[in-house]
């Protein structure tokens, strides 16, 4: 109970005190929240940022893994990349030692080989100067010919002019001009003079044919002298009876004598007569008055698609209403109209009728 | 009047008939004549005489005829125009030999102007017509057959194929083994000049058996004759391998080579020519021909000759020299580059210049070996004052220019390669210090001769694009020189040391 008391006792102090303590914890209160709410941020914050750490951490280290991984994955190809180029280059370089060996002893072997080229060379030198030798020596023959031609000709010229001025000579009594009597000896034309005949004028015949200039150089070969005959062979000789016979035959006209003396005239007057007779002109005759008039075709006579048989198998109009006015009867139409009247009287008529005075006597005749 | 009387008149118009159409040919005969003759109206008087019942005149009028065709293409066209052609055919079946002459001389005459004039010929039928002449007896007709056919056969490959198969090749092939010269001649001719277009003409000449005939021909001693056989040859020869093996297989190759020293100049000019047309085939000919002795005979000839004779030899050395360096070095020994390098000083002509500095270009641009023969006969400057010279034809410049850079780009003989430092524009200018820049950095004496020779300064002098290959090229020969050495070859050296002089303060 006694605490009961104390208690009643101290009412007043505890509520007092728990009015204090009360309005010193409203009074704190703002505080503590901020107080409370920095310790949670606080809190918060470093704990977000502890577990991103450890995301960053986690992440790196998957990242490292993995790249560590490719890198070596890369790495491993390029040294088996860099390893083939190395082997090749070195393979290479080997061959290339080879081929180069090769080729040089192949070339040197069987395609430049320096010492056959050289021999070659000079050989060809050699063989060169042969063809110059041989060619000078041919232009040297060549020009010898050439010039024993040139000498010839002019030999031959020179004879020529001394045949021509032979007159020239000097005779026993008259000295020529060339040869002097103030000199002791001739000149050498003198004597040149004196080794040639004079020229002799040959005679101009008159030429047959004076001017051919295509024939001139083909002439036909001259016809050579026959050879002489043989001697006349002796006997056998022909039956005597038969050579009286002939010695004794009666007279025989010539043939000259039995024919008409101008027998040759009159035939060639009968020839020349005959051929003027038929004498033929190919050429078209063109009338001069009207030179350049075109022949123009019969209108009936032809038509777009060929020949019409007009008068030979149409004798008449075969549309007879086809012109109002009646048309002028053609040549053949009359007369075949005569005909036609006069056949009745029984007799068989069978004429071409390709003239009119033939149709008219006709005509008379049946009358 | 009396009979006699009227004949008179006949007898004398027949007379002046033939005075006047002998006149008339002779007249023709002479150039100055034929300009009155036309404007005289001779061609409508002599078209009727060519109908005229005396034979002489008809003979005579057609040789009238042929020449006043003969003068000019327009007497000529004239001849077709007036329809005398057809009546001339007809008649060189029908007549005598004499004219048959006159006619085919008349064909000749048209057929020799242009190829529709040759046209017209053959469009009137005259090939047939002058093949059938060609089987005649005489030979004054088969050479005037021969001789039409090939003045038409030469204008183009379709009349000469018209020709071919008119059946003309072995007649005329026949006509070569006559034993007339002119008529060999001329059949030769007219061979030559229906191979001339296309493998084909040829191959039918050939198919004939023409080259052997032809092959035998050639130690004939008529000038004329041997002109005509070499040209046919090397017609045949140059359009194929084949056709040259085949003319070569007539064992034509030392024969041949004599006539290169023929008096007659176009002897000398066909047989180059048919040289060269063989030897431009394949390496294996022109080794044939090298191995007879062919290349010294042409350098011979070569230097017997003057002016276009010399231009097949020239070509056959360059057509040699270019098939193989082997070839090449052969010209070389035959001492064909002295000789060309003669023909190049001594023509004047440019395109013989041309030639010889193809010829030059193709024997140097094998090896070094080789252009240095060609840069020691003192070709090089020569070559560059071709392509300088200002009056030079562009086919000069461009042959010449290129023969220079072949040379130059295998050419290590730096002696003869000094002079064209001095004056050799930068495009060639590019190639010589490209080869100085090549042996200069291996070689100590040149370089040494290359200073006191005054080559080291010309290359300071050098304006060279930076960046171009002259300028790496001028870099190079510089990197083998001391750098003071450098210096004092470039321009402007004195007035860097006088600048010096000037700024130097002396000391005390």
């Amino acid at each position: 109970m006694a605490a009961m008391v104390r208690l009643h006792r101290q009412t007043d102090q505890i509520v007092e005190e728990s009015y204090q303590r009360k309005n010193e914890a409203e009074n704190q209160r703002d505080k503590e929240f901020v107080a409370a709410l920095k310790v949670q941020a606080w809190f918060r914050g470093s704990r977000t940022r502890s577990y991103i750490t450890h995301l960053n951490s986690s992440a790196n280290i998957i990242q490292k893994r993995w790249r560590g991984y490719l890198g070596r994955r890369h790495f491993r190809v390029l040294v088996k990349n860099s390893v083939l180029i190395m082997k090749l280059n070195h393979y290479n370089e080997k061959a290339t030692k080879i081929q180069k060996m090769w080729r040089g002893y192949y070339i040197r072997k069987y395609v430049f080989n320096y010492h056959s080229r050289k021999r070659y060379l000079e050989a060809l030198q050699i063989k060169n100067e042969i063809v110059r030798s041989e060619l000078e020596e041919y232009a040297e023959q060549q020009e010898q010919i050439a010039y024993r031609k040139r000498e010839a000709q002019e030999a031959k010229k020179r004879e020529y002019q001394a045949r021509k001025y032979h007159f020239l000579i000097s005779t026993e009594v008259i000295p020529g001009i060339f040869n002097s009597p103030f000199l002791p000896y001739p000149s050498e034309k003198e004597y040149i003079l004196r080794s040639v005949k004079p020229l002799v004028h040959k005679k101009k015949k008159p030429e047959k044919d004076p001017y051919d200039p295509v024939c001139r150089s083909y002439d036909l070969p001259k016809p050579m002298q026959l050879p002489p005959l043989p001697e006349k062979p002796q006997g056998p000789f022909r039956d005597p009876s038969d050579v009286q016979k002939q010695r004794y035959k009666p007279f025989q006209q010539t043939l000259r004598v039995s024919t008409s003396y101008t027998a040759l005239e009159e035939a060639r007057q009968a020839m020349k007569a005959e051929e003027w007779v038929t004498r033929l002109n190919d050429n078209t005759f063109v009338p001069f008055s009207k030179k350049d008039q075109r022949y123009e075709p019969m209108l009936h006579t032809t038509s777009q698609y060929g020949h019409l048989p007009f008068g030979t198998h149409f004798y008449r109009e075969e549309f007879l209403d086809k012109h109002i006015v009646p048309q002028v009867m053609s040549m053949a139409q009359v007369f075949h109209f005569e005909v036609e009247i006069l056949i009745p009287d029984g007799i068989h008529l069978k004429v071409h009728f390709s003239n009119i005075t033939i149709c008219i006597q006709i005509i008379f005749y049946f009358r | 009047m009396s009979q006699r009387q009227v004949l008179q008149v006949f007898e004398q118009y027949q007379k002046a008939r033939t005075q006047f159409v002998q006149t008339v040919a002779e007249l023709a005969s002479r150039p100055q004549n034929i300009e009155t003759l036309q404007n005289a109206g001779v061609m409508s008087l002599l078209r009727p005489l060519l109908l005229d019942i005396v034979p002489t005149i008809q003979q005579t009028a057609a040789l009238a005829l042929g020449r006043l065709a003969n003068y000019n293409d327009d007497l000529a066209e004239a001849v077709v125009k007036g329809d005398i052609l057809p009546q001339l055919v007809y008649s060189l079946a029908e007549q005598n030999r004499f004219y048959k002459k006159a006619a085919a001389f008349v064909l000749r005459a048209v057929a020799k102007h242009s190829p529709q004039l040759a046209q017209s010929v053959v469009d009137c039928g005259a090939l047939d017509a002058l093949v059938i002449c060609l089987e005649e007896f005489d030979p004054g007709v088969k050479e005037a057959a021969a001789w039409a056919l090939g003045y038409i056969a030469r204008h183009n490959a379709e009349l000469a194929q018209a020709v071919v198969d008119a059946g003309a090749v072995p007649l005329l092939v026949l006509c070569i083994q006559e034993p007339e010269l002119s008529l060999k001649r001329i059949a030769a001719s007219a061979l030559s000049d229906i191979c001339k277009h296309s493998p084909e003409l040829a191959q039918t000449v050939v198919d004939a058996g023409a080259i052997a005939h032809l092959a035998q021909m050639i130690l004939n001693p008529d000038a004329k004759l041997k002109r005509q056989v070499f040209s046919a040859l090397s017609q045949i020869s140059k359009h194929s391998v084949d056709l040259a093996e085949m003319v070569v297989e007539a064992e034509i190759f030392p024969a041949v080579l004599t006539c290169l020293k023929d008096p007659d100049e176009y002897v000398k000019k066909n047989v180059a020519t048919l040289i060269r047309e063989i030897a431009k085939h394949t390496p294996e000919l022109a080794q044939l021909i090298v191995n007879a002795g062919g290349v010294a005979a042409v350098v011979d000839y070569i230097g017997d000759s003057k002016g276009n004779v010399r231009l097949p030899g020239i070509m056959m050395l360059g057509y040699v020299a270019a098939h193989s360096e082997n070839l090449a070095m052969a010209v070389i020994v035959s001492k064909g580059v002295v000789q060309l390098a003669i023909a190049l000083s001594e023509e004047p002509e440019d395109h013989l210049q041309a030639a010889v500095a193809w010829a030059l270009g193709q024997i140097g641009r094998h090896t070094p070996e080789h252009s240095k023969a060609v840069a020691v006969a003192n070709v090089l400057p020569k070559l560059l004052n071709c392509y300088l010279r200002a009056d030079a034809t562009e086919d000069l410049q461009t042959k010449s220019k290129r023969s220079l850079k072949n040379n130059l780009q295998k050419c290590v003989h730096l002696p003869a390669l000094e002079p064209l430092l001095h004056d050799a524009p930068p495009n060639i200018l590019k190639h010589v210090v490209g080869q100085f820049s090549k042996v200069l950095p291996h070689d100590s004496k040149a370089r040494r001769f290359f200073v006191t020779s005054g080559g080291l300064k010309k290359i300071q002098e050098i304006k060279a694009e930076p960046g171009s290959a002259l300028a790496e090229y001028v870099n190079t020969i510089n990197n083998c020189y001391p750098e003071e050495i450098v210096k004092y070859y470039s321009p402007g050296y004195s007035d860097a040391l006088l600048e010096r002089v000037e700024n130097f303060a002396p000391k005390s």
